[in-house]
């Protein structure tokens, strides 16, 4: 191949009209994509502004969408970190004071990023399959150049994780008092396990436990963490998806019981 | 020995199309070899990039069935028997004649990424290194250049005004190697961003997924270095932190 002095910066492509040649179902990742997200998002936020059979006070489960729950409109019960606000009002969910940090950490998540700006966004779709808009400036500008701090959404994240494990450890308590375990309670502990895989695995984890680094050899601990965050990475879209699942299965399950729909499946106490 | 339907791309910068043939296929053979054997029997003036044949050279980027691959690494026992095959050249790249296209605004690109730079007093012959400290960089360096990340990249392959400000995965990722270099003394965070466009990747990964060496271009390379421009240009604490320790 012979060596070009300047870039060559003209068109002059091949002349092929069609929007892409593939002939698999390039179209299938991001349909399913998008509506599953779509789902998720429309069960999340009925869940949150109806605030209702959120908590199950004889075993302490506390739905994960409600959770730390700080406003005197909570059970006192719910209210582990304390009261911190006066009653809200109806239309206010108390959700609305943690869950944009949550929020935040995954549409700042740089797995999420590649599956909204394709499923959503269409750009692209699919590799190899042309985007619809007209120009395209990435994340260089407002509002997407906010995607950088992802990494401060991660440090809430953890926060939150941390509330949701004293959650999980609440979870334990028995019907009579002391130390229970129900069918709730391993949910919420399956669900924490796994939240913190995900949070972990994240990206910015990555690169703030070692990846900014230049001498891996001259900080031995780091360089361990950074590998075990990077083999956690490599799961990082598995996990995102999977606590999508775990928190809907964790809340669905606390909103059945706590309607009475069916009692919690006990094993001790 | 069975007949196989190929529609390949015949043309040139001024224009050109599908064109159908119907040619001979082997057990065993690549795409390849029956675009030779095109060339062979049928169409003597197709014109083809190769070299290796082994997917290590790089040169015989294409896109096949709408897929950017290399026509060396892909097997026909992967299409469906009767399935027809299309071929067509990167679509990227300026077309110079059929398959070939000119790669040149790579060339450009990468003359631009400035070289290993070791810290002063350090001759060639005294660096010493720990394998820990390379190993990320080792990854980076099965690149066989063969531009397909290039091509799939949708800000330059659907927006062609912006091959001026972006120098796409590869380049990037060629800063992020040298980044991470251990001995390397720039420091090249500010420029990815601002003279390579770093902040146009919106990390959907096609460039990891048409990498035929198996690189994790996106996941090991740009989101680290989209991390570590951040350290420099976005983070309120790293700024701080750059301006008090006057790094």
């Amino acid at each position: 191949m012979t060596r070009a002095a300047s870039p060559s910066l003209t068109a002059g492509r091949a002349t092929i009209p069609a929007r892409t040649l593939r002939t698999d179902r390039w179209w299938q990742a991001p349909l399913i994509t998008a509506v599953l997200l779509t789902l998720w998002v429309a069960y999340a936020t009925v869940r949150v502004f109806t605030q209702r059979a959120y908590f199950v006070e004889r075993y302490h489960y506390l739905s994960p969408f409600t959770s730390p729950c700080v406003t005197a409109s909570c059970p006192s019960a719910a209210r582990d970190l304390g009261t911190w606000l006066p009653h809200f009002p109806p239309f206010l969910p108390f959700g609305v004071l943690f869950l944009p940090f949550l929020l935040g950490f995954r549409v700042t998540c740089y797995y999420y990023r590649r599956a909204y700006y394709r499923a959503f966004w269409q750009s692209p779709p699919a590799c190899a399959v042309a985007e619809p808009h007209g120009k395209y400036s990435g994340e260089t500008r407002f509002p997407l150049i906010i995607q950088n701090l992802h990494r401060y959404f991660f440090g809430a994240a953890v926060l939150l994780s941390l509330v949701n494990t004293w959650d999980a450890i609440r979870a334990f308590q028995g019907k009579t008092g002391g130390i229970g375990l129900g069918l709730g309670t391993l949910i919420m502990v399956a669900n924490v396990v796994l939240l913190w895989a995900y949070t972990v695995s994240c990206h910015s984890c990555r690169h703030i436990v070692g990846g900014r680094l230049r001498s891996f050899s001259r900080h031995p601990i780091r360089y361990r963490a950074w590998t075990f965050v990077s083999k956690l990475n490599a799961k990082h879209m598995q996990l995102a998806w999977t606590t999508l699942a775990t928190l809907l299965i964790t809340d669905g399950y606390i909103a059945l019981v706590s309607a009475g729909v069916f009692g919690d499946l006990r094993i001790y106490n | 020995m069975a007949q196989g339907h190929f529609r390949v791309w015949r043309g040139n910068a001024e224009g050109g199309d599908l064109v159908d043939y119907d040619v001979e296929v082997n057990e065993g053979e690549v795409v390849l070899d029956v675009i030779h054997r095109l060339q062979a029997t049928q169409a003597g003036d197709l014109a083809v990039r190769w070299n290796c044949k082994a997917g290590k050279c790089g040169s015989c980027s294409a896109e096949i069935n709408g897929r950017p691959r290399l026509m060396c690494m892909t097997r026909m026992s992967v299409f469906a028997p009767g399935e027809t095959v299309t071929v067509t050249p990167m679509r990227t790249f300026p077309v110079m004649k059929d398959l070939v296209t000119d790669v040149s605004y790579n060339y450009a690109k990468a003359q631009e990424v400035p070289a290993f730079a070791p810290p002063p007093g350090l001759a060639p012959g005294e660096y010493r290194m720990a394998q820990e400290d390379v190993a990320r960089s080792q990854e980076f360096r099965k690149c066989i250049e063969c531009f397909l990340c290039q091509n799939v990249c949708h800000v330059i392959r659907d927006h062609e005004e912006n091959k001026q400000a972006y120098s796409g995965p590869r380049f990037l990722m060629r800063i992020a190697e040298l980044d991470m270099h251990p001995l390397d003394s720039l420091d090249r965070k500010r420029s990815a961003q601002d003279d390579h466009g770093l902040g146009y990747c919106n990390i959907t990964k096609c460039c990891t997924e048409v990498c035929p060496e198996g690189i994790k271009i996106t996941d090991n390379g740009l989101i680290p270095l989209k991390e570590r421009v951040v350290d420099r240009k976005f983070d309120p604490l790293g700024v701080l932190k750059q301006k008090l320790t006057r790094r």
